[in-house]
């Protein structure tokens, strides 16, 4: 069969340079740009026009260039972000303002947004909020909240004003990262693999529950001169299996006989990037008899519904217990009671990097570089899967382009790993859009009921929680959901009399696993917007009805955990108070006005532990002191847009006495960097950011030895010379008497911290978490209520982060949170096979985001490195609940299904009376 | 497989008659269509082709090339009857979707949802196609046959969009349904060319789309309200009023909420171009 594609030679000014390639007909300028070209500054994240990731200028207009023909540039000017960042006065504005206002987090949207923003500058120097949506409405992004971008470039041309932070602990200290986020130099996941390295792609199931027969594999390949190989179960020298549970590694790399979701992989086809595009991979030979699948919670429980796993009676794969007191009793002797059920839908991480990277064979030993969330609980599966020891595996993360919980599982890293052993060559691999969105985790739709009883003077007196969550065919981070949410079930309140049971059930759905929250956001709407309702009941106002009940110091959780300081609640319900009274008010005057669009102000609370439930969950951080006197700090505690790359080194300069300034960075790398543990559940600034300070402090206690100065003496890090000044006293530490160990310093720290945690015996009664984050947010809605639409029209957001090591990433991460969970209340709704894309399945656009207000409270904890608490998942849990008690507020419809799309508001509406 | 760069419109109708090829303008919905498939065929590129870019005023109304840009009619000078077509191109995917998609290519595509059919229906646009042997004209209407289907036969190319002279007193208005602010496929949306003389409504056309297969005129409620005084329209846009959609249930919307949303996003687009807003 003859391969050969036409190419044709195209010229076009690329940055201001004639370049001539030579591109196949009708070649998306974007991979023309990227692959032939080297502009890797030019992102992919869709390759259907919807999210703007790619955009470029051509001839001075903002074109995604994914959708436009190589061809078609032929005699144009093209300018990408790393040609506009040398030359463009606008781009350089922006590259300051970017990082002064921290707009770039992941920065995998960086290159869209600048470029985009350089074209409205050009016409607009001093554009308005809405000239600046309007210019970047065409790009979207996942974590930020846009708010900081809008910012960034609206002061773009104030650049006289962007006065850098000081460097201290506490200070707006610019990304350490930042730099290469704006100037087109960061490299993600499907930017690092040498040229001419072969391509993976994988053959998935088109069907969610079905049993098949692969033909003959060796002959189809034969027909295939291009393929290089085939990968399929027989080809995994290992267990043919992960996951990240012990007890729950269920997932097969390649499925042997049946497939349990629709995308999962059967087989893999490795070959040059010419051959794999060029591929149809119709003809491969594989025989399917399709299954009855089952679709959702309530088919998977039906008693004839067929089984998922052989030792899952049922299709409950496990299930999670609180119990204190007796909470059907208390219920029954309630002044007054609520019961209410929600449901809510899959949500899609939505990050715009695709899972991508590549894998090769160094010196007898796997290297894969990839973008990932976990490296060390990658390269611990790896070692399973390919029957190899640890040793014979590097993990190097690349810069993470988003990942949210979905890239703590592995992804792509079997296929690639697999393959470069195979073929002994470098191959790479980059998921579309439609294989991360229908193959990767997703979160856990839940069908909650819950009873809430309170006395008559307002003191809840119990609670009852029954959740079932859907945690689709494979386990991942199921059995986690299924822990924490009878932990967090109750909110940060005190409930004598409590019961909470969740059960994760199977599905032939992409599996449900990690998503900001671990299922807390899911019972948080259920319990925060009955509370409302009970208050309503009570006569009591909500917030003065959470505050009765709130948690403080020495008042014991629903797992008898007591903790005599660190309780933050309270404060953040206060710091809404202000602004609580003051929407109410306008609130009532507008809706005295108005009859078509109603206003409303909703609360809701969150807290949430940070770190693993009830087991180890140790970080490691090393740091040393060359011979040449420079300080280097082993940062393996991946940074994934949150900014670990800044806190962390921000918490060790304090440790040491030092500026970040005077620290090199290495990491993360598995070869390189001690395990710090993986970014989750809100633990890198509490767990990673203690093992900093530890370190810290051990290099400085080091270093003050070496000179025999005292504790409170002062380090100066300053041209390769370590002086210490120990009050009148200076000296220079002689390093030239110290010999270097063998990785080459001649002082060493290497410190581990493990937060201090208990069992949760049968009643779930322990001590889960050694700290708990606590947040209140607050949300103006206003509704439409003919068409059932919710616009959000401010946020306040008051959050208890014990000690903001970084205000302005604090702000940064609760903006982000807070569109994430917008997203999750009122348009995102995965569902299997109808929305793998970005234009079926929506996120918000910035103009879908208020503003946001950020009270940053700072309730210290004893635990925390300088009193720090995690912020993470905190961000989001309280957004939705605070829509949907707004919607409430505003208009008596009560939302029992989330998303609130327009279709189920308006019915909501009806039902409430709207006419 | 190959690539070919019209620089003449008779060129391009010769490179049609010749044999299939696939036109390609603005490619933003050629690429998503295509999605990650190898295209094999002949791809024939007409967004060179300038006699086919541009709004001119003609002695009979107006003619839209068939590769104008969104972008070109937002920035066009036109009269205030084109202020739903103006607001539609607004509001056509992005800016960046703006900058290269056509007028010609978003009705060839023939979506359900495109943006620029509803205004372009109430404008009573025509729709020219041509062969290298002849040049034919057809109403918008007619030229749209189903969802993804067009009448347009493999060898013609659309040249242009003719829009007949309006009322200096007519004007128009868009307003599109969706779930999010930008980037946005609509659930419903419906175009409004009102016509005013003396406080009454004289002539009045209305289009949604997305609300049935192809976008309908609503012919019958029209009817009801040509005449009217201006004060008394909106009341008599009622959900009886609005027949013949067939509106499907989809994960946008179901299509009881479809069906009730339509009369309310009629009533609202009448206002504005009654208000002569957009």
């Amino acid at each position: 069969m003859d391969q050969h594609t036409t190419t044709t030679a195209t010229s076009f000014a690329l940055n201001g340079n004639i370049s001539r390639v030579e591109a196949a007909a009708g070649e998306r300028l974007s991979y023309s740009l990227r692959e032939r070209l080297g502009r890797r500054d030019v992102k992919i994240g869709c390759n259907a026009g919807d999210c703007g990731a790619c955009t470029v200028l051509v001839d001075g207009a903002p074109v995604c260039a994914c959708l436009m023909p190589t061809q078609q540039a032929a005699g144009r000017s093209v300018e990408t972000l790393s040609g506009l960042v040398k030359a463009d006065s606008d781009a350089q504005a922006l590259m300051k303002s970017f990082q002064h206002h921290q707009a770039a987090q992941c920065g995998i949207c960086t290159p869209g947004m600048m470029v985009s923003a350089v074209a409205l500058l050009r016409k607009t120097p001093q554009p308005d909020q809405a000239q600046v949506q309007d210019a970047l409405g065409g790009v979207l992004c996942r974590c930020t909240g846009y708010r900081k971008i809008i910012d960034a470039v609206i002061g773009a041309h104030a650049a006289d004003d962007l006065i850098e932070a000081p460097q201290d602990l506490g200070q707006n200290v610019r990304r350490l990262d930042g730099r290469a986020k704006v100037d087109g130099t960061e490299r993600f996941g499907d930017d690092v693999a040498p040229a001419g390295a072969l391509v993976a792609r994988v053959i998935r199931s088109p069907h969610a529950s079905a049993s098949f027969t692969l033909g003959d594999v060796q002959q189809w390949q034969a027909t295939q001169p291009a393929v290089s190989a085939v990968l399929t179960a027989k080809d995994v020298p290992g267990r043919n299996a992960f996951g990240v549970i012990p007890g729950f590694i269920d997932q097969p790399v390649f499925a042997v006989s049946h497939v349990r979701f629709r995308g999962e992989a059967i087989a893999c086809v490795v070959g040059s990037a010419e051959a794999i595009n060029a591929i149809d991979l119709s003809s491969f030979p594989v025989d399917w008899t399709v299954k009855p699948a089952l679709s959702d919670i309530d088919e998977a429980l039906e008693p004839d519904a067929p089984q998922l796993f052989d030792d899952r009676p049922g299709n409950i794969m496990c299930g999670g217990f609180v119990q204190c007191g007796d909470a059907d009793a208390a219920l029954a002797n309630a002044d007054f009671t609520v019961e209410a059920v929600h449901k809510t839908s899959f949500v899609e991480h939505g990050y715009i990097e695709p899972e991508a990277g590549f894998a090769e064979v160094v010196q007898g030993r796997l290297h894969v570089h990839a973008c990932t969330q976990a490296p060390a609980m990658d390269r611990e599966a790896l070692a399973y899967i390919l029957d190899l020891p640890l040793t014979d595996i590097r993990i190097v993360p690349t810069a993470v382009g988003g990942g949210f919980g979905s890239k703590i599982d592995l992804s792509l890293q079997p296929f690639i790993a697999l393959a470069a052993l195979k073929t002994g060559k470098p191959v790479r691999m980059t998921y579309s859009r439609n294989e991360t969105m229908q193959s990767t985790t997703k979160r856990h739709p839940a069908q909650i009921r819950i009873k809430v009883g309170a006395n008559a003077d307002g003191t809840l007196s119990g609670l009852r929680f029954d959740g079932d969550f859907n945690t689709g065919s494979y386990a991942s981070w199921g059995p986690t959901v299924a822990n924490r949410v009878p932990v967090h079930a109750s909110g940060p309140y005190y409930i004598p009399d409590y019961r909470a049971q969740s059960r994760a059930v199977h599905t032939h759905c992409p599996p449900s696993g990690a998503f900001r929250g671990f299922g807390v956001p899911q019972s948080a709407i259920a319990q925060e917007t009955v509370f409302d309702l009970l208050a309503e009941k009570l006569g009591m106002d909500a917030l003065d009805f959470r505050l009765k009940n709130a948690l403080s110091d020495w008042v014991r959780t629903v797992c008898g955990q007591v903790f005599p300081q660190g309780v933050g609640i309270r404060q953040c319900l206060e710091a809404l108070r202000p602004a609580w009274e003051a929407a109410k008010i306008e609130c009532a005057a507008f809706n005295d006005r108005n009859s078509a669009v109603k206003r409303g102000v909703g609360l809701a609370s969150a807290w949430y532990g940070c770190g693993n439930t009830s087991l180890p969950n140790p970080s490691t951080i090393k740091a040393g002191l060359r011979g040449d006197g420079t300080i280097v700090l082993h940062q393996g505690a991946m940074d994934i847009g949150q900014g670990s790359n800044t806190v962390i080194p921000q918490i060790f300069a304090k440790a040491l006495g030092v500026s970040v300034s005077d620290i090199t960075i290495v990491g993360a790398d598995t070869d390189i960097t001690p395990d710090a543990g993986k970014t989750s559940a809100s633990r890198q600034t509490f767990v990673s950011g203690n093992a900093a300070l530890k370190a810290g402090e051990a290099l400085r206690a080091d270093i003050l030895r070496q000179v025999n100065a005292g504790p409170t003496a002062q380090i100066i890090a300053k041209a390769r010379r370590i002086n210490v000044m120990d009050g009148p006293h200076s000296q220079t530490l002689d390093l030239s008497r110290l010999s270097p160990n063998d990785q080459g310093y001649v002082l060493m720290a290497q410190q581990t911290y493990d937060p201090p945690v208990k069992p949760l015996d049968d009643n779930g009664q322990g001590e889960p978490y050694a700290q708990f984050g606590y947040a209140a947010q607050l949300v103006v809605v206003e509704v439409d209520i003919a068409l059932g639409l919710c616009k959000p029209l401010r946020f306040v957001a008051a959050h208890d982060v014990g000690r903001a090591i970084n205000p302005l990433l604090v702000e940064g991460q609760v903006q982000g949170g807070i569109a994430q969970g917008l997203g999750m209340a009122l348009m995102e709704e995965y569902i299997p096979g109808r929305t793998e894309n970005l234009h079926d399945y929506l996120i918000p656009t910035i103009g879908d985001i208020p503003p946001i207000e950020t009270l940053i409270l700072e309730i210290a904890d004893a635990h925390g490195p300088y009193g720090a608490k995690g912020l993470g998942e905190h961000v989001l849990i309280p957004t939705a609940p605070a829509i949907f008690n707004a919607i409430y507020h505003a208009t008596g419809a009560r939302i029992t299904h989330t998303p609130a799309t327009p279709t189920r508001l308006r019915a909501a509406l009806k039902e409430a009376g709207h006419a | 497989m190959s690539y070919i760069t019209a620089t003449t419109l008779e060129d391009a109708l010769n490179r049609l008659a010749a044999g299939p090829a696939s036109v390609i303008a603005g490619g933003t919905d050629w690429f998503p269509a295509q999605g990650d498939k190898q295209f094999r065929g002949t791809l024939l590129d007409i967004s060179r082709l300038s006699e086919l870019r541009g709004i001119t005023r003609t002695n009979d109304g107006w003619t839209i090339g068939a590769a104008t840009t969104w972008t070109d009619i937002v920035n066009a000078d036109l009269p205030a009857a084109f202020n739903g077509l103006k607001q539609a191109a607004r509001e056509v995917g992005s800016i960046q979707i703006q900058n290269v998609g056509t007028i010609a290519g978003n009705l060839c595509n023939a979506s359900p949802a495109a943006d620029g059919v509803p205004p372009l229906l109430s404008l009573g646009a025509e729709v020219e196609l041509a062969t290298a042997r002849m040049t034919r004209r057809l109403p918008l209407g007619d030229f749209l046959l189903g969802v993804r289907r067009t009448d347009r036969a493999d060898d013609e190319l659309v040249t242009a969009i003719h829009i007949p002279a309006c009322s200096p007193n007519s004007c128009g208005s868009f307003l599109k349904l969706g779930t999010r602010k930008y980037l946005v496929i609509s659930i419903c949306m419906v175009a409004v060319l009102a016509t005013v003389q003396e406080g009454k409504l004289s002539d009045i056309a209305i289009a949604i789309g997305a609300a049935s297969p192809v976008t309908l005129r609503l012919t019958a409620l029209e009817n009801h309200l040509r005449t009217l005084p201006v004060i008394d329209v909106s009341r008599h846009v009622t959900a009886a009023m609005v027949t013949g959609l067939s509106p499907i249930a989809d994960i946008r919307a179901s299509a009881e909420y479809r069906h009730a949303a339509s009369a309310e996003v009629i009533r609202r687009a009448i206002s504005l171009a009654l208000e002569g807003k957009a």
